[in-house]
């Protein structure tokens, strides 16, 4: 081409300018304004007071109650991770391996849901482990006898399953497709039975892929609003509701922000580790 | 390629059941005659529609997030198309940084998001703004727009527009008349996904929405948390309804298996 490398950069700078005015604006601005917000002294009379101080970090930190609902964030993320690994891993594997026509259609049905709004979802799941709903029913009808469900931990999990599950079937789903099925063949013909064939032929190689979509069920999972305000009720606070209370019921956001932040960086952290292995394996397979 | 086994065939069914399970219920019960979430039995009825429909609140939400969806996802991939172009031709010194600054909103919790712009539009006064709400929802739907149009540009043959150039085309007519035609379904498959996530988006605008630019997932997430009734299910399965209906579009224009999946 004609163009030499000046005309070139000032034409990305006019065509990327607006993007970037407004990422500065409605994205960088305001995350910047909430990290000094969470420094702001508080009143309880007078609201933020500004000052700076790192009172609300050492709060979070030394306070029971905060403590209590960052480690039941984190376990209910690490428990919703753990089952989405147990179910999403071997359901990519088995839809990997079926015919023409099913595979695609089974495929759109778990991931599609993911289109619909996570209201609509978590409402569903309301109704379902509702004390008269069908789960109850067939516990019933099983003999289990009727079991309240709603507001528990495992009505969070149950429903954060569900709505991070097509995050953990897209990227084991991609590893599965690069995959040699003649190596699992191989495998199998010298006699390897299946499940050594899948714990030491499928797995290893889908392993980059199982790493980075728990990542990113995980970092989801963890930062979860409607699910815990919709199923947990009052008492089943999770960061993400313990940050609304503060900025809505409490007015205290300068703690918000602080308990906000500490959530966007431990976010960040995990989903750039999940960038980092996505990108290394990349490498990889260019050799 | 070795079949699936018939415990295979069961835990599929089972996951299928299990991912299914939330929408189906949500749209039997929205045709319940009864007072209470149940099961129609033999008798449909359609009376929670029409409780929707008549409800001031809920059609002045689902208007408000019809319009937010509309505009915003007008100006994301307004903005996307030319950003994508410059980050996958350019080679300009910061040109990753960009495009890590344009994909941030993904790593990015929208709760947090909420929260800081909460904040802001407090001290500019700009609560209740529609405005500035479709400019949040910019933000936070381009990603989606751009990353399809960034696998739309790359690996696509220029030699055309090389050889438009050569015999005198500007370059506006050559971006009209050859490289957005080729770009058309990144262009229309961007615009309908962010159309989709801008009108599901409830974090964010749980706090920065007015009553007057109330969206319809914020107005249901309040209704849920005060009372449940059937009307609820009516307006879920409404929804159901609609985004099955873009799905289906979206499928026709981009390929819903490149939407979902990606092609890294």
């Amino acid at each position: 081409m004609s163009d030499t490398s000046t005309p070139r950069a000032r034409s990305a700078v006019w065509l990327t300018l607006p993007s970037l005015l407004l990422f500065t604006v409605v994205l960088l601005t305001p995350l910047s304004l909430t990290l000094l917000l969470s420094f702001n002294e508080y009143d309880a009379a007078r609201g933020a007071t500004g000052g700076f101080t790192f009172s609300h970090y050492a709060a979070i930190v030394s306070d029971g109650y905060y403590l209590e609902i960052f480690l039941r964030t984190l376990r209910i993320g690490l428990i919703t991770t753990f089952l989405c690994v147990l179910i999403g891993v071997p359901e990519a594997y088995i839809l990997s391996r079926m015919a023409a026509p099913w595979r695609s259609v089974f495929l759109m049905i778990v991931l599609t849901p993911l289109l619909v709004s996570v209201v609509v979802r978590t409402f569903g799941w309301s109704m379902l482990l509702g004390i008269e709903g069908p789960v109850n029913m067939l516990f019933q009808a099983l003999g289990i006898g009727k079991t309240r469900m709603l507001y528990t931990e495992g009505a969070v999990i149950t429903a954060l399953v569900h709505v991070m599950l097509p995050f953990m079937v897209i990227p084991v789903w991609t590893a599965l497709q690069k995959l040699d099925p003649q190596v699992e063949q191989a495998a199998l013909s010298f006699g390897a039975s299946r499940l050594t064939a899948i714990v030491r032929v499928v797995l290893p190689q889908i392993m980059p892929g199982i790493l980075s979509g728990g990542l990113i069920v995980f970092g989801l999972a963890a930062s979860s609003f409607a699910i815990p305000g919709l199923l947990g009720g009052r008492r089943l606070k999770m960061v993400a509701t313990t940050v609304y209370d503060q900025y809505l019921h409490e007015l205290n956001w300068p703690m918000g922000a602080a308990i906000a932040v500490i959530l966007l960086i431990a976010n960040l952290i995990v989903m750039l580790t999940c960038h980092r292995v996505v990108e290394r394996q990349y490498r990889r397979r260019l050799g | 390629m070795p079949r699936n086994g018939s415990f295979a065939i069961l835990f599929n069914t089972l996951v299928v059941m299990f991912m299914l399970a939330p929408l189906v219920i949500v749209c039997l019960v929205a045709f319940t005659p009864e007072n209470t979430l149940s099961l129609p039995g033999w008798n449909w009825s359609l009376r929670w529609f029409r409780k929707v429909f008549e409800h001031p609140d809920f059609v002045t939400s689902f208007i408000n997030s019809l319009w937010l969806a509309t505009v915003s996802a007008s100006i994301a991939v307004g903005l996307a198309v030319p950003a994508s172009l410059a980050i996958t031709r350019g080679n300009f010194p910061g040109r990753q940084a960009l495009e890590g600054l344009f994909l941030s909103p993904l790593v990015i919790p929208h709760l947090v998001l909420g929260v800081a712009l909460l904040q802001m539009f407090a001290r500019i006064g700009a609560t209740g703004s529609f405005v500035w709400l479709s400019l949040a929802h910019v933000v936070v739907i381009t990603p989606y727009a751009m990353r399809l149009l960034i696998a739309a540009m790359t690996g696509y043959d220029r030699s055309v527009e090389h050889a438009a150039l050569s015999l005198g085309a500007s370059r506006l007519t050559v971006f009209r008349r050859i490289t957005l035609p080729m770009i058309l379904p990144g262009v229309s498959g961007g615009w309908l996904l962010c159309f989709i996530n801008s009108f599901d988006e409830v974090t964010m605008s749980i706090f920065i929405t007015a009553p007057s630019t109330i969206t319809l997932p914020v107005k249901m997430y309040m209704y849920a948390t005060e009372s449940i009734d059937p009307m609820m299910a009516a307006v879920s399965a409404l929804v159901v309804g609609l985004t099955a209906a873009t799905a289906l579009l979206l499928d026709r224009i981009y390929g819903l298996d490149r939407v979902l999946v990606g092609q890294r």
